[in-house]
């Protein structure tokens, strides 16, 4: 091996080491080197997207085919890395107004885009493994960094648990589906598998299980609104948008190349998840009056709804999944800027009636939340609309019918939901007002309402660059 | 019955009754015991298969460091495990159900097994003879050329939960006396001692 073939995975040698040499800046220089670390936390990640649009758009092998740098991680590697760094520039100003200064935050932030990037190119069962703990790991960390704060920790132990737990069950599941096939890569998983066996489907499902508990796929999603809630809210947004988005990925790529030769056996499991995520995110989410628990409910539908275009495990259903996850990242990016935004002399608030009479106090904030919680409902022409169109449509032309329509439906009780805070923004009389909203956070927002609004004008480079990573999968 | 094969169910069910024995244990340190002794039968049964240097990695590290860092852990912490179980009984009906959907699942998958014809090609990094190489070197042959990505990301695992610990768990206290090597060593006479002239019969 010669230090040139390693140039394919150059953008997550640079996050790595990048974490490191940043953590040694703050062990040296202390606390007050919060700010430096964070904006190179920043700069390791801009250079790590600039060297993946670099990148050659032939896929390249590496490590004897475990790692695999196609055209589907390159599009997946560039939403983590979008995620991460929004996350991380809506984090500063909420980690200075908690007087919360741990330049650990953005270090572990760092490592963890690491795990995720090793996720979607993972092409075995190893390095599928690995990645997905790396990354889980430190998202346990950052669920418990406000250390103080009883629900924060509560969060991350809660998270700690559960994860481990669902380790297990994908371990287990892995170890069976090497034992009937006798290999760990995807390819030589897919060459052995002609035909479902018991013990192989059996492996499937807890393969299957595990994956459903990182995108917090009912029934595995119970952790979700409690650690949603508990975490620091940038945290939470972070965790609703890179590394679910890095999960899904992982779940497009372990169903659609290890297993398409026994697609009836998982396309069950995937019909079955997709619709109890959808209708479960859309019931549980109408009584809640906490915005970060109605938004976990909302995202745990959201799951529901880009699995609905794995179900029929085409290029297009798969084209389909990954301008959800665009879209959704966009979408989910703008609503936790809001979320941060809430804040008065008191501190952080969290209840959704305190929103009332937002048009009246903060016009512009609330027309874009208003454009946001239209687009999450899926309503034309914003940008959630697309999404959810390409998914169904995808559905449709793989006969998955009845799926299509449970997943219309329920994003019409969805949109319940959302459309009850707009009127509460719009309607209600007036509660006090937000602090002015911090920059940083300003800027996020207006890049994610811009995206959502105006995405109907000119989608085409985001379909294709979909379309042509979907088809390096097939 | 051969040698090997009394010894392999020797090792097999005495692993598997400690193993059960780990959680139905009252006291939690006789619980650390009965995992250790998990530990040392699962080291036997490595033995039996020819790797003698994963047998003896799982005695030094296991049984000789993680299973007496739990025992110190154990001992230390002030748990009440006692009624931490009260409600322990009150789960055991579908705990049952559960352990017996998977028995008859797992009874299931052995009943349908059969090797595959292509699996003896599938693999990728056969055992090699052990009559020509060592098992520490057939794992050192491929641990660092063919998984080192493997070994790496490893690393990085273990990094991120050292990080962990310490952001999670250590404070910094401003009121505590600290040691200042530099500042001893540069103690002299007239800086360490004061001579007083003491009056006889008067005091300080």
């Amino acid at each position: 091996m010669t230090l040139n073939s390693l140039m394919p995975v150059l953008p997550e040698l640079v996050v790595v080491i990048g974490a490191m040499l940043l953590l040694m800046l703050g062990v040296f220089r202390g606390e007050g080197s919060t700010p430096i670390v964070e904006v190179g936390a920043l700069v390791v990640i801009a250079i790590a997207a600039v060297l993946i649009f670099m990148q050659p758009s032939a896929p390249a092998e590496l490590f004897g085919g475990s790692i695999v740098i196609d055209a589907f991680a390159r599009f997946f590697k560039i939403l983590i890395l979008i995620g991460a760094a929004a996350a991380l520039v809506m984090s500063m100003p909420f980690w200075r107004n908690h007087k919360l200064n741990r330049f650990e935050f953005s270090v572990v932030v760092l490592l963890s885009v690491a795990g995720m990037m090793v996720m979607v190119s993972a092409r075995d069962l190893i390095a599928l493994y690995l990645g997905i703990e790396l990354m889980s790991l430190a998202l346990y960390v950052i669920a418990a960094i406000d250390r103080e704060n009883v629900r924060s920790t509560e969060a991350g132990l809660k998270y700690f648990v559960l994860g481990a737990l669902s380790s297990g069950m994908l371990l287990y599941g892995a170890s069976l589906v090497y034992g009937f096939t006798g290999t760990v890569s995807f390819a030589g998983i897919a060459a052995a598998a002609k035909s479902p066996s018991t013990g192989l489907v059996f492996g499937i499902v807890f393969l299957f299980a595990g994956l459903a508990f990182k995108v917090s796929a009912v029934p595995f999603h119970m952790w979700t609104p409690d650690v949603y809630e508990g975490a620091p809210t940038p945290v939470t947004a972070f965790f609703a948008a890179a590394p679910k988005v890095a999960a899904i990925a992982l779940f497009v790529r372990v169903a659609v190349s290890a297993f398409p030769n026994i697609a009836l056996s998982w396309q069950q499991i995937i019909v079955f998840i997709s619709i109890a995520s959808m209708v479960l995110g859309a019931f549980a989410a109408i009584g809640q009056k906490n915005i970060k628990r109605l938004l976990a409910y909302s995202s745990i539908g959201h799951v529901g709804f880009a699995l609905v275009g794995l179900a029929p495990g085409t290029a297009e259903g798969v084209s389909g999944v990954l301008i959800y996850m665009t879209i959704y990242l966009a979408m989910t990016l703008g609503t936790f800027a809001v979320v941060i935004a809430m804040r008065r002399d008191g501190g952080q608030i969290e209840e959704i009636d305190q929103l009332a009479g937002l048009s009246r106090t903060q016009p512009v904030m609330a027309f874009v939340l208003a454009a946001l919680l239209f687009s999450l409902a899926g309503i034309p022409p914003l940008a959630g609309f697309f999404a959810k169109f390409y998914v169904f449509l995808a559905a449709i032309q793989g006969k998955f019918y009845a799926l299509a329509v449970i997943g219309v439906l329920a994003s019409v009780v969805g949109a319940y939901y959302y459309l009850r805070i707009v009127k509460i923004m719009y309607i209600d009389e007036p509660a006090q007002r937000f602090l002015p909203m911090p920059r940083a956070v300003a800027f996020v927002l207006a890049l994610s309402g811009a995206f959502t609004i105006l995405f109907f004008v000119y989608p085409g480079p985001l379909v294709a660059a979909a379309d042509a990573a979907a088809k390096s999968l097939f | 019955m051969t040698v090997p094969a009394f010894f392999f169910y020797l090792f097999s069910a005495v692993a598997v009754a400690s193993a059960f024995m780990v959680i139905a244990g009252r006291n939690p340190v006789h619980s650390v015991l009965w995992l250790i002794l998990t530990f040392v039968n699962a080291a036997g049964l490595f033995l039996l298969i020819g790797a003698e240097f994963l047998a003896m990695i799982l005695v030094v590290v296991y049984v000789g460091a993680v299973a007496v860092l739990f025992l110190f852990v154990v001992m230390m912490l002030d748990v009440d495990f006692a009624e931490l179980r009260e409600g322990f009984l009150q789960y055991l009906p579908i705990g049952a159900l559960v352990g017996l959907v998977f028995l008859v699942e797992l009874v299931l998958v052995v009943g349908t097994w059969a090797v595959g014809p292509g699996i003896a090609s599938a693999i990728k990094a056969p055992i090699p003879n052990a009559s020509q190489v060592t098992n520490t070197e057939a794992i050192g042959r491929v641990l660092y050329t063919t998984y080192v990505h493997y070994f790496q990301i490893a690393g990085l695992v273990l990094l991120v939960a050292m990080i962990g610990a310490i952001v999670l768990t250590l404070h910094h206290r401003v009121n505590v006396k600290r040691q200042n090597i530099s500042s001893q060593n540069a103690r002299t006479r007239d800086t360490a001692i004061e001579v007083v002239k003491v009056k006889t019969g008067e005091g300080i």
